[in-house]
């Protein structure tokens, strides 16, 4: 019987050692949760929003940054693609059919074999096939007003005049679900999910870096100063942060129930 | 009559030819082709495959019409049409049930194939002791198979009560194999009691030959069941024969054959085999410790070390076909492939390591002890250390991330998340590289082992030697200069080009190395008579924590598989919107394998002991 119970003991000391090691030998990362459609306002969106739109779903729902970064080199990076739309659409291996940087980015979503970056083809294909799925269907299945969104925001970062112009109306399922009432979120998590604070700042579950750490950023600011920094980002800006990162119209896209939730929240966080 | 004769002389030919025939259908292998047209049409396949299911499933107008007549798109779902049972959380139970399943199920499969060869091997040898133990092989899997049919019906009611619409879609597609399943399933329960229960009334002469291939026939019985379920689990990652709405064309081969089928079917068909025996490995260790007598000790150390052979045996190639699976999927879909390697799970990677880390090492550390058996393994035993620092050096590398856990003033003072030196080890032909090196090791400790008794009589044995030798040093070399050059001097796209080569030399000198030693030892002489039963109780230990290990890993790895999917049932065509759909955390994930590891191994230690009281007889 002590052998019995030597052989349980060793067996069970190795599966607590491998659950430990997986518990806290790497990183806690918590897996983003499944997108959830953006409801869209399109009546009171100005163009700085409709960008900002298009930032959240290229760098969210969109899934682009799984292989447009600059770390694993899979796909071409696209910080400046609006200004190199003109030489690609001239070029002999280009079988699209766009004209101009917008036609050229949006074609790049729908068709992206459209044309090929060299060195970004699929294996064997001598860069005549690309490895990138249609985005507006199957698991990203981005909608048109989303692939617009995303080709301003790509204008807007190349330095590039953004011609997108914001669609006046939805196609018809898209129209339907923007008739439903809107949902207020009824907690702060809701509210830091529904407006992807999570993708520039580290809060919550989120691990974003582009904007200040703000887990215990209650102990520092005060209410009021929090409630500015949410309604005029560019009033105080954090020391090594640039301005103009953060959307400026969350005052209009908020509820006021919201914005307190998400106060409070920040303001708790010490 | 002389047909007659000619059958009954090769009729072990024959069933062997029939048998691969089969497969080949089965398996769609493209045995026609030359071997190198073989890895041509792999890489066709690989090049051409679609990018998504939308075009994988891409019908024709004509097949969509003919779809929207017969069969119905994929519901899509809403939190309320997931049923809640209070206390009980479906997907917990799920995939209890399922990984419970799969493990009992692969041990289950396993253990026949390497009892078919193992009779096959005491026929051939006239040698009862081979029979004997392919007996008790057989006896310790057969009350594992009931216990999988039960965890292969709690899964199916726990997907009727949890995930109904889900369940009620899958069947509506795959109808036919479902029922063929269960029929398979009779006739895979009927072959094993007449193989089992007939073991000691089908001996001596032509009733052998009967046994033997019962034996054969429930291997194809058993890998056909296993081929039918992998085609449900991945058609869910890899939908085809379907719409893009996943309305049903009509084709059961289509949804069958989908794009990940192949690959899952060789990685699973390898890595039961390494964990079949890893678990009967663990039952002798078991018996060993607590055996009573010399010759009780003896034969168990001698069935221990078979399953470790066993385990080792699939452990090597194993790398091999999870590189190849990973592949697959990647071209399959980008993005399936880059959530499996770069984004949330990628950190999954580094426990695998750990993981496999601890499999080889145990699996070395057992052959080294098991050096004790012989006199003259004095001969050999400097060398282990370096074997030893070669698969520690080759796990470091393994196990070194990409980017590394740091603080902010870390950070700064690196000047980024890579280390100047240990970061390039992070990336896939470091790892490449690694895997290479310790499977090689590996290959050498059983090399050596299997050296250690023997002393060979050829007059060219210093020659045959110095061979050996350069053909390691050449092999490693080449793996070195592939694994540097294409990782680091090339474009990325062709980073893990070196993969292919490396693996291949990495068999031509497994290959050669054996046919060298296989000639050179050929009229050898003994040392001395093999002293089975003289190793160290640690050694047993070795092989506990092999199948603790094997059993871990194989859970995590389900894991993964599943996660892949992300909030899919059924990837790009039914959505999943139950209150679960979510990717649970690694921390998580561990704390579920662990328990799942403990239940089954209790279950399991339940079994060995039935195994033991059936063989006690009252006073």
């Amino acid at each position: 019987m002590k052998k019995f119970f030597q052989v349980v003991g060793f067996s069970l000391f190795a599966i607590v050692a491998f659950a430990l090691f997986a518990n806290y030998g790497i990183p806690k990362i918590n897996p983003a949760p499944p997108p959830v459609e953006e409801k869209v306002d399109l009546g009171a969106m100005t163009i700085e929003s409709f960008i900002a739109l298009g930032d959240r779903i290229f760098n969210g729902k969109g899934t682009c940054t799984l292989c447009h970064n600059a770390v694993g080199g899979r796909a071409p990076m696209l910080d400046s693609v609006a200004a190199k739309a003109g030489e690609r659409v001239s070029d002999a291996r280009y079988k699209g059919t766009a004209t101009d940087s917008e036609g050229y980015i949006y074609e790049s979503m729908v068709e992206p074999s459209a044309f090929v970056v060299v060195g970004f083809g699929k294996s064997g294909t001598n860069d005549t096939v690309s490895p990138m799925p249609n985005v507006s269907t199957g698991s990203i299945g981005l909608s048109d007003v989303e692939l617009k969104a995303v080709v301003a925001y790509l204008q807007d970062k190349a330095g590039s005049d953004v011609t997108v112009e914001i669609p006046t109306e939805a196609p018809a399922d898209e129209e339907q679900e923007e008739g439903a009432e809107r949902v207020v979120a009824k907690t702060a998590e809701e509210v830091i999910e529904n407006y992807g604070c999570t993708m520039c700042h580290k809060i919550a579950a989120g691990e974003g870096d582009m904007g200040p750490d703000l887990t215990k950023i209650g102990a520092a600011k005060s209410r009021e100063y929090l409630r500015r920094a949410i309604l005029d980002p560019n009033a105080n800006i954090a020391v090594g942060f640039d301005p103009d990162m953060m959307p400026g119209d969350f005052g209009d896209q908020m509820a006021a129930s919201e914005l307190e939730l998400l106060v409070k929240y920040m303001a708790d966080s010490k | 009559m002389r047909l007659v004769l000619f059958m009954k002389k090769y009729r072990f030919i024959l069933l062997a030819v029939f048998i691969l025939t089969a497969m080949v259908q089965v398996f769609d292998l493209p045995l026609s082709e030359t071997p190198l047209a073989g890895v041509q049409e792999v890489m066709a396949s690989t090049e051409e495959a679609p990018p998504s299911a939308e075009k994988a499933a891409a019908p024709t107008e004509e097949g969509v019409d003919a779809a929207a007549v017969a069969y119905p798109p994929a519901p899509q779902l809403t939190e309320a049409d997931y049923p809640q049972v209070k206390g009980v959380n479906g997907r917990v139970f799920i995939w209890l049930a399922a990984q419970l399943h799969l493990w009992f199920a692969a041990f289950v499969l396993a253990v026949p194939i390497f009892v078919f060869i193992i009779e096959a091997i005491g026929m051939a040898t006239k040698n009862k002791k081979y029979d004997n133990m392919a007996y008790e092989f057989i006896k310790v899997s057969l009350t594992a198979y009931s216990v999988t049919a039960i965890f292969g019906g709690l899964l199916a009611f726990g997907l009727i009560i949890f995930y109904p619409d889900f369940f009620k879609y899958l069947a509506s597609i795959f109808k036919e194999s479902m029922i063929a399943y269960a029929l398979i399933f009779f006739a895979e329960s009927a072959t094993l009691y007449i193989y089992y229960y007939g073991w000691k009334w089908l001996q001596g002469g032509f009733r052998k030959w009967v046994h033997l291939s019962l034996g054969l026939l429930l291997n194809a019985v058993g890998t056909t069941l296993m081929l039918l379920a992998n085609s449900w689990v991945t058609f869910m990652m890899s939908p085809a024969g379907v719409d893009p709405k996943g309305a049903f064309l009509g084709d059961s081969w289509a949804v069958i054959h989908n794009f990940l089928w192949n690959p899952i079917n060789l990685h699973r068909v390898i890595a039961n085999i390494a964990y079949g025996g890893s678990v009967v490995g663990a039952y002798a260790a078991y018996k060993f410790l607590t055996s009573k007598t010399s010759e009780d000790r003896a034969h168990y150390d001698w069935m221990g070390y078979n399953a470790n052979f066993i385990a080792i045996g699939a452990l090597l190639p194993l790398p091999f076909a999870g590189y190849y699976l990973t592949a697959e999927i990647y071209a399959y879909s980008q993005q399936m492939g880059i959530t499996l390697m770069g984004g949330v799970f990628a950190w999954l990677f580094i426990i695998q390591a750990v993981l496999i880390g601890a499999l080889f090492l145990s699996a070395n550390y057992y052959l080294w002890c098991g050096m004790g058996r012989s006199e003259g393994a004095v001969r050999y035993t400097k060398y282990l250390k370096y074997i030893a620092i070669a698969v520690v050096g080759a796990f470091l590398v393994w196990f070194t991330p990409h980017t590394l856990v740091l603080t902010n003033a870390e950070l700064k003072s690196l000047g980024g998340p890579y280390h100047k030196y240990l970061g390039p080890l992070g990336i896939m032909p470091a790892k490449n590289t690694a895997v290479n090196i310790m499977i090689l090791a590996t290959f050498l400790s059983f090399m050596l082992y299997r050296r250690c008794n023997k002393v060979a009589t050829v007059s060219w044995e210093t020659s045959g030697n110095a061979a050996q030798v350069a053909l390691f040093t050449a092999g490693i070399i080449n793996i070195l200069i592939l694994g540097i050059y294409y990782g680091y001097f090339t474009n990325t796209v062709y980073k893990v080009a070196a993969s292919i080569p490396q693996v291949c030399t990495t068999l031509a000198v497994i290959i050669l190395s054996t046919v060298i030693d296989t000639l050179m030892y050929k009229g050898s002489k003994e040392v001395a008579p093999l002293k089975w039963g003289a190793v160290p109780d640690r050694a047993q230990y070795a092989l506990f924590l092999l199948a603790v290990s094997f059993t871990w890993l194989m859970g995590l790895m389900g894991y993964v598989r599943s996660g892949i999917r992300q909030h899919w049932h059924v990837v790009d065509i039914m959505r999943d919107n139950s209150p679960d759909a979510f990717t649970p955390t690694l921390g998580f994930a561990a704390n579920m394998v662990s328990a799942g590891t403990i239940i089954f191994m209790a279950i399991v230690i339940f079994i060995f002991w039935l195994a033991e009281i059936s063989t006690k007889k009252t006073a």
